[in-house]
């Protein structure tokens, strides 16, 4: 069973979101996805100052097994990315809510945000699949 | 691994198991509209008895002319022993086998190809070869479109000193994929890229430049001026070399401060004999930092379980069968027999036979233009250093004056007049090392006597 911490809001595309203490959010891929993926072998994440537009692919997980796009689940602009994940991609499969974080992103897009699935909606979209 | 084609009784059997009745069923998804309802322009077939006889009779029209021709396709001396090995079963295929890694000799083949590309132009990672050096350019436009991290600009500055047929190639390929390409006129003197024509493109967004090293007009250009130049514009540089040249000149992992970014190329000249026009084979590098944007195969070696060496495709995540319409190219397969040549090829030179077969080239193009400067009515266009190409201009037109040498069986040079009109009567010429003075001798004799009998004309 796929771990679906209560705080984070998600996507059906399985990304998650969290919202920081400053105001930034936080993007990342579920544990469902880093498990459907496999060993992660190369993370291309966007550049600090890249604008965003929520649906749009954003950065690239690639697996021994296959290669995936992330969306941006909001519309806004990269400030920060997870710069170890070049070196370690693995910090995705063994932490994906914490250290395996990918992106940090200021967005003024909040009915997008409310629209996100919060966690009960989520794993309901996870059983649906069979996940 | 041998081609089996599938039996009627594998088609009936595999229509039963989808469920569909017949072919036509299986495809009935397709219009009709954007089915050929017949192949009216293919004859009927002949018998291998008929080919033969045809072939050879059309074989006898080509002659067997001197040839001065280069222009990207080069007459080198191919030892023998070249294509006696590259014939033999094991290797004679055009593809990556399906099941690659039950292929360890092609595999270990192709990885040694790329470690000896890689050698040669001073590049980390090679792939395991692209369709030609035209589709090479087009290919490495667009890779260097995806692997620019900090621009997304669809601009590529690609010269009037690069291969006229690669600039139509890259602008029919990739020009249909949104890029756009941008020209920079040459000086007269030195045939040469204008270095302040180029400087109207300085701080704008632009992807890459394509530098030719020698040029289409055998010219070598400032490489570490023109490479440091792009750097420092935020541009890649896409070298596009010969690599029998490489044996002398500068490999492009070392041109100016920082190298050049991708490095392409014609294969033919490395063991693949002239033949209307190929098949020839197309060679690409890089860095290991763009490897992911990269096109094509790579081979990787690798330990098995019990620590023994094997060969292995890697890095496939970037590949249509996985990528989808997401894949860096739509290139799988490659043109492996070519480079199978080309890796036989090298291995017999060496680094040592490599060297004496460009400074062959080179001194026997040297005398060439020598001999052809001495006659009334040829100049030579540009001054400067150069490889084993030149273009020398005549007083009278070059086309009249080509027909007249081919009817004494020389072919003498590329007529430029339809690439670069400005020229004037422009012919480009090159000798090999399969060129004695003899050869050279005749040429000149030949071209004095073509000029009188168009001049009296």
């Amino acid at each position: 069973m796929s771990q679906v911490p209560a705080d984070l809001k998600y996507t059906r595309s399985h990304e998650w979101v969290r919202r920081l203490a400053d105001g930034r959010l936080e993007i990342g891929i579920t544990d469902h996805a880093q498990h459907a993926l496999g060993d992660l072998v190369f993370v291309d994440v966007p550049e600090a100052g890249r604008a965003l537009e929520a649906g749009a692919a954003c950065a690239v997980v690639e697996s021994v097994k296959a290669a995936s796009d992330v969306y941006a689940p909001l519309t806004g602009t990269v400030v920060e990315s997870n710069a170890d994940l070049a070196t370690s991609p693995e910090a995705i499969n063994e932490d994906c809510y914490g250290k395996g974080w990918m992106i940090r992103i200021e967005s003024a897009d909040a009915a997008g945000f409310d629209g996100l699935l919060d966690a009960a909606a989520y794993a309901a979209v996870l059983a649906a699949e069979g996940g | 691994m041998p081609f089996i084609p599938h039996t009627e009784d594998d088609v009936r059997e595999m229509l039963a198991t989808i469920g569909a009745a017949s072919l036509d069923e299986l495809f009935d998804e397709i219009p009709q509209s954007l089915r050929i309802q017949g192949l009216d322009g293919i004859p009927t077939g002949l018998s291998e008895m008929e080919v033969g006889r045809l072939m050879s009779e059309r074989a006898r029209l080509d002659g067997r002319p001197l040839s001065f021709l280069g222009a990207g396709a080069y007459e080198h001396h191919i030892p023998s022993a070249v294509w006696a090995i590259t014939t033999r079963g094991e290797f004679y295929s055009a593809y990556t086998p399906y099941q690659a890694e039950a292929s360890q000799g092609t595999l270990q083949l192709i990885y040694e190809y790329q470690t000896m590309i890689s050698s040669l132009t001073g590049m980390e990672v090679s792939n395991a070869s692209l369709y030609d050096g035209g589709s090479a350019v087009a290919e490495a436009a667009l890779m260097a479109v995806r692997a620019h991290r900090k621009s997304k600009s669809l601009r590529v500055i690609i010269p009037s000193t690069v291969n006229p047929n690669y600039r139509r190639v890259a602008l029919s390929t990739a020009g249909n994929q949104g890029l756009r390409f941008e020209t920079v006129p040459y000086l007269r003197e030195s045939g040469c890229l204008d270095l302040s024509a180029l400087e109207s493109f300085a701080n704008q967004d632009i992807a890459a430049l394509v530098i030719q090293q020698p040029n289409f007009f055998g010219q070598l250009e400032d490489v570490d001026a023109l490479t440091d130049w792009a750097h420092a514009n935020g541009m890649l540089v896409i070298a596009v070399v010969n690599p029998t040249s490489l044996a002398l000149l500068k490999p492009p992992g070392l041109w100016g401060a920082k190298g050049a970014d991708i490095c392409v190329g014609e294969g033919q000249p490395l063991g693949v004999p002239l033949s209307s026009g190929g098949p020839y084979f197309g060679f690409m590098t890089t860095r290991m930092e763009y490897v992911r944007s990269m096109p094509g195969r790579i081979v990787g070696r690798t330990v098995d379980l019990d620590g023994k060496h094997g060969y292995t495709l890697t890095l496939q995540a970037r590949e249509q069968h996985i990528r989808r319409g997401k894949a860096t190219s739509n290139i799988c397969t490659n043109q492996g027999l070519l480079m199978t040549a080309a890796t036989i090829y090298m291995t017999l030179l060496g680094p040592q036979g490599l060297e004496r077969v460009a400074e062959a080239s080179m001194q026997r193009t040297a005398e060439l233009v020598q001999a052809l400067t001495a006659i009334k009515g040829v100049r030579s266009a540009f001054a400067g250093p150069r490889f084993h190409e030149a273009v020398v201009q005549l007083d009278r037109p070059a086309a009249a004056v080509l027909a007249e040498l081919e009817q004494g069986g020389i072919l003498g040079g590329v007529d430029l007049a339809n690439d670069y009109p400005e020229l004037g009567s422009a012919l480009l010429v090159s000798a090999t090392e399969t060129k004695t003075c003899e050869d050279i001798e005749r040429y000149a004799r030949s071209m004095s006597l073509a000029l009188q009998a168009v001049r009296a004309a």
